[in-house]
């Protein structure tokens, strides 16, 4: 393509413009960061004495370890169990076309545009009834059914536009519904239900509102619940908060930095079927 | 003998049943259920612990009326300017002269840099905003280094900014997965179109508004559901940078749900307000999705 050289260096100025606005005010974070504790510095500037402490007072101040395991457990209750039943769901939905797939594709399609704040007040009470408020759980189990409309929406997508000549051939085999799903149809959806388990890890890692609203203890929340519980302590100081919040996102930005371009390709594939 | 397949299509019915049954117990348990106990609370006037009194639909006239309420319904609407109107308008600018400029290393290092806003919670790209917008942040420090030291403030805390300001920020999050999006668009539209308009004498913005807005209209619909839910259901951001102030400059109904629900213990008319942030969403986002299917699909 024949691009004028003006053109090509303005276009230029304007990618490095806008990708210097993405990173500037996380340098801002980390020049502040390294400030003495307590102090107001200015939004960027290298300290006379970089204090590198504060990010070990930080990890001690946050409880990173706890945040860390937290976190993890979430994700590893939510993500997995999510993950098996959607895609059992789908395949019955997307495949099998079981009586009543229709409506039950549009009942989940239904939640697709549903925001948390809506229900978000009978999830309290309902945590409450159950006995699982402050606890992990009341994060998982509401979770699991939130993720529902989208991975059911986007198994199902796969499982559509699978041939059902691949079904017939294993069924005159005698296999069962089961060995059919298992060791025929869950073999050849890994590449969707990677990228499923990506997203719903992220979003999981990411979810604030119900971390908020369901667990108080913000070693027992996810990152971004601890993240919000840690500005609520240390907004007058800023350096720590600024390397506390640092150490915070370090994990995920270190994921998105290793496993680029599956997280893209997911984010992506994930925005256009949802 | 033909009872039989009959049979048989009557058990692979019910087994197919059974593999919907645990996502569909989650989804009604954790979902449907909260949402049907949402309309039922909309009904009551209750603080939560007490008895609750049924009122109709008091919740609702109370909504519809008192102007802080609707002032927030107002706002998710002037946030879609910022989260949706901006980051689309935006993306599709810089999309395009990401596909004729910058093709090489520049152009994968720029989606990289420019999605992860993305990854990263709301709740960090709150905090992150409002060091930057503070009264000694970077930006600040950026205008007065332009001599523009005259109109430098906190902008999230004056009354004027804070609304743009809460919206900028949800841009900066939003423009990056619209460029992506709309940059895999492009490379889809047949060059052939291209160089026939250019054949016809048309110029470079004759053809973007000729062949590549029309040629992706469904990522531009894609884009606007993502931006618009975005801006509706905003909570964190605004949460963590504003906490609704000042005043209720940036109030919106994902934070006054919030709020009257716990703070104020009204759960009635939190749920009121829910319930017509649900029916809102979808009212907005329908259209939007015909728009998309229509052409494609």
């Amino acid at each position: 393509m024949k691009v004028a050289r003006s053109e090509r260096y303005s276009g230029r100025l304007l990618l490095v413009l806008l990708m210097a606005i993405t990173i500037v005010p996380f340098v801002s974070m980390f020049t502040t960061a390294l400030h003495p504790s307590g102090s107001v510095p200015d939004g960027l500037s290298w300290p006379a004495n970089p204090q590198w402490s504060n990010f070990v007072d930080a990890f001690t101040v946050a409880n990173m370890t706890a945040l860390l395991s937290s976190s993890l457990f979430i994700v590893l209750a939510v993500v997995p169990v999510s993950l098996v039943i959607s895609t059992m769901a789908g395949f019955a939905i997307g495949h099998l076309r079981i009586p009543g797939w229709r409506l039950l594709l549009l009942l989940f399609v239904f939640g697709l545009t549903l925001p948390f704040e809506g229900i978000v007040t009978p999830l309290y009470y309902l945590a409450r009834q159950m006995g699982i408020l402050n606890t992990r759980v009341a994060i998982v189990l509401p979770l699991i059914g939130l993720f529902m409309p989208f991975a059911v929406f986007w198994m199902r997508a796969h499982f559509a536009n699978m041939p059902p000549e691949i079904s017939e051939a294993a069924r005159i085999d005698g296999t069962g519904t089961w060995d059919l799903f298992w060791r025929v149809h869950v073999p050849l959806a890994r590449p969707p239900i990677t990228s499923l388990g990506i997203l719903m890890s992220i979003w999981t890692w990411n979810q604030f509102l119900l971390a908020l609203v369901l667990v108080e203890d913000p070693t027992q929340r996810t990152m971004a619940g601890a993240l919000g519980a840690f500005q609520g302590h240390y907004a007058t100081d800023i350096p720590l908060l600024c390397a506390g919040s640092l150490l915070i996102l370090l994990p995920t930005l270190v994921v998105f930095l290793l496993f680029q371009h599956q997280v893209t390709t997911a984010l992506l594939q994930g925005s256009v079927k949802g | 003998m033909r009872t039989l397949p009959l049979r048989r299509v009557r058990r692979q019915a019910v087994v197919g049943w059974l593999f919907v049954l645990p996502a569909l117990l989650m989804y009604a348990a954790f979902v449907l259920q909260p949402v049907v106990l949402t309309v039922q609370y909309s009904l009551y006037r209750w603080d939560g612990v007490g008895p609750a009194t049924f009122v109709g639909l008091s919740n609702y006239e109370t909504v519809l009326s008192d102007p802080n309420l609707l002032g927030t319904i107002v706002n998710a609407f002037r946030l879609i300017v910022f989260f949706s109107f901006i980051p689309v308008t935006l993306g599709l600018v810089v999309a395009s002269i990401m596909r004729r400029v910058a093709a090489g290393s520049l152009g994968t290092v720029a989606r990289t840099v420019l999605f992860l806003p993305q990854v990263i919670p709301l709740v960090a790209a709150g905090i992150v905003w409002s060091w930057v917008l503070s009264l000694t942040g970077i930006f600040n420090q950026l205008l007065t280094a332009l001599g523009l030291a005259g109109v430098t403030r906190a902008w999230l805390g004056d009354f004027d900014t804070a609304l743009p300001a809460v919206g900028f920020i949800g841009a900066w999050v939003l423009l990056g997965l619209c460029i992506v999006l709309l940059l895999t668009g492009m490379t889809k539209i047949d060059p052939a179109l291209y160089e026939s308009a250019r054949l016809d004498g048309a110029n470079a913005i004759r053809e973007f508004i000729a062949i590549t807005i029309p040629s992706l209209r469904n990522e531009i619909a894609v884009c606007l559901t993502v931006t618009v839910i975005a801006a509706l259901a905003a909570f964190d951001i605004v949460y963590v940078s504003t906490g609704g102030g000042p005043g209720l400059a940036t109030m919106v109904p994902g934070l006054q749900i919030y709020v009257l629900a716990f703070s104020a213990r009204q759960v009635g008319l939190a749920s009121a307000l829910a319930v017509a942030l649900i029916v809102l969403v979808l009212v907005v986002i329908l259209p939007i999705q015909r728009l998309g299917r229509g052409s494609v699909e």
